[in-house]
């Protein structure tokens, strides 16, 4: 059986040191070994910033594509082999601004797979610029004056679209971090995770210190139950979106693989392509 | 005793002329003759003028008819939208409901008939349609009781008493129009059809069939005309053999996630227009750079931005060959009828597996809508290729590193495996990237793959790249065209060599890389040549300029107003050059 060091391969990230996303991929990493995992049966595919390059720092097959669209990449991926584990990741600019459309439309399509978000509120890769999670006020290379715009927030539009799972976390919180990878992997159907992942180059604001001090463990919340959806979003309302753990899983709800008519048991992949005449001439004569 | 016939029902739109088109064409199709039906439509459900022009043949004909026989009105703006098309002998049949008007400069003969008012005495309505048809017949002097088959598919699920109700309705059409000739019948009589069964359907109907047989599992897309009917077939059908379609969020969800899929080994197609082209872009540009296989149908419409979305247009094609940004292998492919349009579409598939890039297959909205008989297809011609795809087990790699993906080899393609076999890890990504994968930006790697990538397509096989009829050595003239102008190209060539002139004409099917070879020698042994097609700026004429030269022979004859060519079009204005 693969252990965690199975998942490791020999490429140096190119992150800055200190960088939260280091966190994230140990967490993949144990994770995909904890839950009984090869390294050949999981993809990672991600999308373009930082945290897009997470596909190429962990042994497994990976795609890195293009801006915002590693969603659509994924199910793709997942529709033609249900049998493959398969994690989608990106950045907040990623997922929130130029593939918020996709966002939506995965949670509520619900297609087997895991989404992780490394959420560190700014624009890293290109140098500092402000992002859809940046507070209003927050000032960057582009927004100079202070941000006009109000911060999106992510867990509360994915209740809304009809989630079956969301959780959040920080990236130092390894193991805690590790178990909800671990808890969207074995979820039947999407899952999505956002971990407060700090920018340390770019984002003076958001830095570890400032969610130490600002996040709430849902765990410490008495009574939080996340089969709750009211709950979850009242939570989430009350600490501004600042909470971690697992926030909500409806586990009544079938994947979309359960849902559509006639899907394959067996990966599409693998399927033989011939058609036989037989069905062949019962189609041909559908137009005479 | 005529040997063809063309034949135009119109009214407005959501009032049964499709339906009416529709039934009218299923029964001559099944006793053997050959259609060519084009529909003319707005961009709205109900409201608004719509007709459906069908040809009636006893050979195979692939064109709009340059003019009318008989036209079918329900309204007013039937006639005097269309009168003109008429000929001399021609016939307008109207509904007498709103009291049809025979325009002055005409001398076609109107026959007014009392289509609602003999429907609504049988019951409904709603079978007006079913007198115009029954009409038609006393004129061609066709037995109403062949309509039987066809109502009976139709209707049968609703009862016998509809059925019988609407055969009733054709066999009143039919003695009221006997009656309005004075009982003569067949003034207009076909000559007899061989009877023979044959396919009847639109390009996307064949695009769809075709990818079915090449083993698609899997199709992602956005509904847009005149793509939609493509995705509609495959939702009723993959089911049936596992597979499914999603209708995404967008035509970038859509072509990404064929990526994913074909990336994963399973070959997915999208299908779109223009506009859905334009937002795909960015995302070919990956499937050339990642070399994962992919295939993309462009029914291409009236441009730019919305432009005329129900019209004919064949203006995508410099977008489809250069609009991604950067440099990559793509083959582009464009087939001249319904049957190549099956047979293309299940090579582009293999064509996408064997060059591990993006394949686009361009029609157009007159080849994807337009409804016509087609010879049966032959499912044994269907290849499945999957080119270098591994499927036996892979031989262990050491220390952890990856499979060479993007091994540099002669021929430009790289060995490839999809996720899930073990040693096969590779990365996979848009940045330039070395063998296995990992992202480099050494000068020398980077020309090597770009090299690499774009040798795969440099010896492309593929079966009859330019569709010829080449009778002659050296020419007066040469036709060229893409895409739907098959048709009305090869009726013009008929013509002008009636007229005394040595016509060749040459439709390329195989748009990228380009057929130079192919088409030099024809280009060189012509006086003159004129490229036929449906944009405003000559965009195949140059291409053939860009790539063969002798570009003071060259010549375009364009047409842009939204409708297809018609044979007397090409034939006057080809004339007009000698």
């Amino acid at each position: 059986m693969a252990t965690f060091k199975d998942f490791r391969n020999n490429v140096k990230p190119n992150w800055c040191p200190g960088c939260g996303d280091f966190s994230v991929q140990a967490a993949i990493q144990r994770a995909a070994a904890n839950v009984g995992l090869e390294p050949e049966n999981l993809a990672v595919i991600s999308g373009i910033g930082c945290s897009g390059r997470i596909s190429g720092y962990i042994n497994s097959y990976g795609f890195h594509g293009i801006h915002g669209r590693c969603l659509p990449i994924a199910q793709g991926v997942k529709m033609a082999n249900r049998d493959l584990t398969v994690i989608a990741s990106g950045g907040d600019g990623d997922g929130f601004a130029i593939g918020m459309g996709h966002t939506i439309h995965a949670i509520r399509r619900n297609v087997n797979l895991t989404y992780i978000v490394m959420d560190n509120q700014i624009y890293g890769l290109t140098k500092g610029q402000t992002s859809p999670r940046s507070a209003s006020g927050f000032k960057t290379k582009s927004t100079p004056q202070g941000s006009i715009e109000p911060a999106i927030s992510p867990m509360e539009m994915a209740l809304t679209a009809g989630a079956t799972f969301v959780a959040q976390s920080f990236s130092t919180d390894l193991k805690d971090l590790t178990a909800l990878i671990e808890a969207g992997i074995k979820h039947d159907g999407f899952s999505l995770i956002n971990v407060f992942s700090p920018c340390v180059t770019y984002n003076k604001i958001n830095t570890y210190d400032w969610f130490k001090e600002n996040l709430t463990k849902l765990s410490g919340i008495e009574d939080y139950d996340p089969a709750n959806r009211e709950l979850a979003m009242q939570t989430l309302m009350k600490h501004d979106g600042l909470v971690t753990g697992l926030i909500y899983q409806n586990t009544e709800q079938k994947s979309y693989q359960e849902l559509i008519n006639g899907y394959s048991e067996t990966p599409l992949a693998h399927a033989d392509l011939k058609l036989d005449q037989v069905h062949f001439d019962k189609l041909a004569a559908e137009f005479m | 005793m005529i040997n063809q016939l063309s034949w135009k029902v119109g009214g407005q739109q959501g009032e049964g002329i499709e339906s009416t088109g529709e039934i009218f064409s299923i029964a001559l199709n099944r006793l053997g003759y050959y259609l060519y039906g084009y529909r003319h439509f707005s961009s709205r459900i109900r409201g608004g003028h719509t007709n459906n022009k069908i040809r009636v043949s006893t050979h195979q004909v692939r064109s709009i008819s340059d003019d009318l026989d008989i036209l079918v009105a329900f309204d007013q703006e039937t006639i005097d939208l269309n009168y003109q098309e008429l000929h001399d002998g021609g016939i307008i049949i109207a509904d007498a409901k709103f009291d049809p008007q025979k325009p002055e400069d005409t001398n076609a003969s109107l026959y007014s008939i009392p289509f609602t008012s003999l429907a609504t005495e049988l019951g409904t309505s709603l079978m007006k349609n079913m007198i115009a048809v029954g009409s038609t017949c006393a004129v061609l002097n066709i037995d109403t009781e062949l309509f039987r088959e066809v109502v009976q598919e139709i209707f049968g699920r609703k009862g016998q008493s509809v059925v019988d109700r609407n055969m009733e309705a054709i066999k009143a059409g039919f003695d009221a129009m006997r009656e309005a000739l004075s009982g003569q019948t067949g003034i207009m009589e076909l000559a007899k059809a061989d009877g023979q069964k044959r396919l009847f359907m639109i390009g996307n109907d064949a695009i769809a069939l075709g990818a079915l047989s090449a083993g698609v599992r899997f199709m992602a897309a956005y509904p847009i005309t005149p793509a939609s009917e493509i995705m509609e077939y495959l939702i009723k059908k993959l089911p049936a053999v596992g597979g499914s379609v999603i209708q995404t969020e967008d035509e970038i969800a859509a072509v990404t996630m064929c990526i994913g899929a074909n990336y994963a080994g399973v070959r997915a197609l999208t299908a779109s227009a223009g506009p859905g082209l334009s937002l795909k872009m960015e995302a070919i540009g990956l499937s050339g750079i990642t070399e994962t296989p992919l295939v993309i149908i462009d029914t291409q419409r009236g441009g730019p931005s919305t432009g005329l979305p129900t019209k004919q247009e064949q203006s995508d094609l410099m977008a489809m060959l250069y609009g991604t940004h950067g440099e990559i292998p793509k083959i582009v492919m464009a087939p001249s009828t319904v049957q190549e349009a099956f047979y293309d579409t299940a090579e582009a598939f293999n064509l996408a597996e064997e060059y591990q890039c993006p394949v686009i297959m361009l029609t157009d909205l007159q080849l994807s809508l337009g409804k016509q008989t087609v010879e049966p297809l032959d499912l044994s011609q269907v290849e499945i290729r999957r080119g270098k795809l591994f499927s036996d087990e892979l031989p262990e790699i050491e220390n952890k590193e990856y499979f060479k993906r993007y091994e540099v080899t002669e021929d430009g393609v790289s060995p490839r495996v999809i996720p899930g076999m073990k040693h096969g890890i590779h990365h996979v990504t848009g940045v330039e990237h070395e063998e296995t994968g990992k992202p480099s930006e050494s000068p020398a790697n980077r020309k090597a793959q770009m090299d690499k990538r774009l040798r795969k397509i440099k010896n492309i096989r593929f079966n009859t790249p330019v569709y010829k009829n080449t009778p002659h050595e050296e020419a007066d003239l040469l036709l060229v065209g893409f895409n739907s102008t098959r048709g009305a190209i090869e009726e013009a060539q008929e013509r002008l060599e009636a007229d005394g002139f040595k016509v060749n004409h040459a439709h390329i099917r195989l748009i990228h890389p380009f057929p130079a070879e192919e088409l030099l020698p024809l280009v060189q042994s012509a006086k003159k040549v004129v490229v036929v097609e449906n944009n405003a700026t000559g965009q195949l004429a140059n291409i053939l300029k860009m790539n063969v030269g002798y570009a003071q022979k060259v010549h375009n004859h364009l047409k842009y107003d939204g409708n297809p060519f018609l044979p007397h079009e090409i034939h006057s204005a080809c004339k007009e050059l000698f």
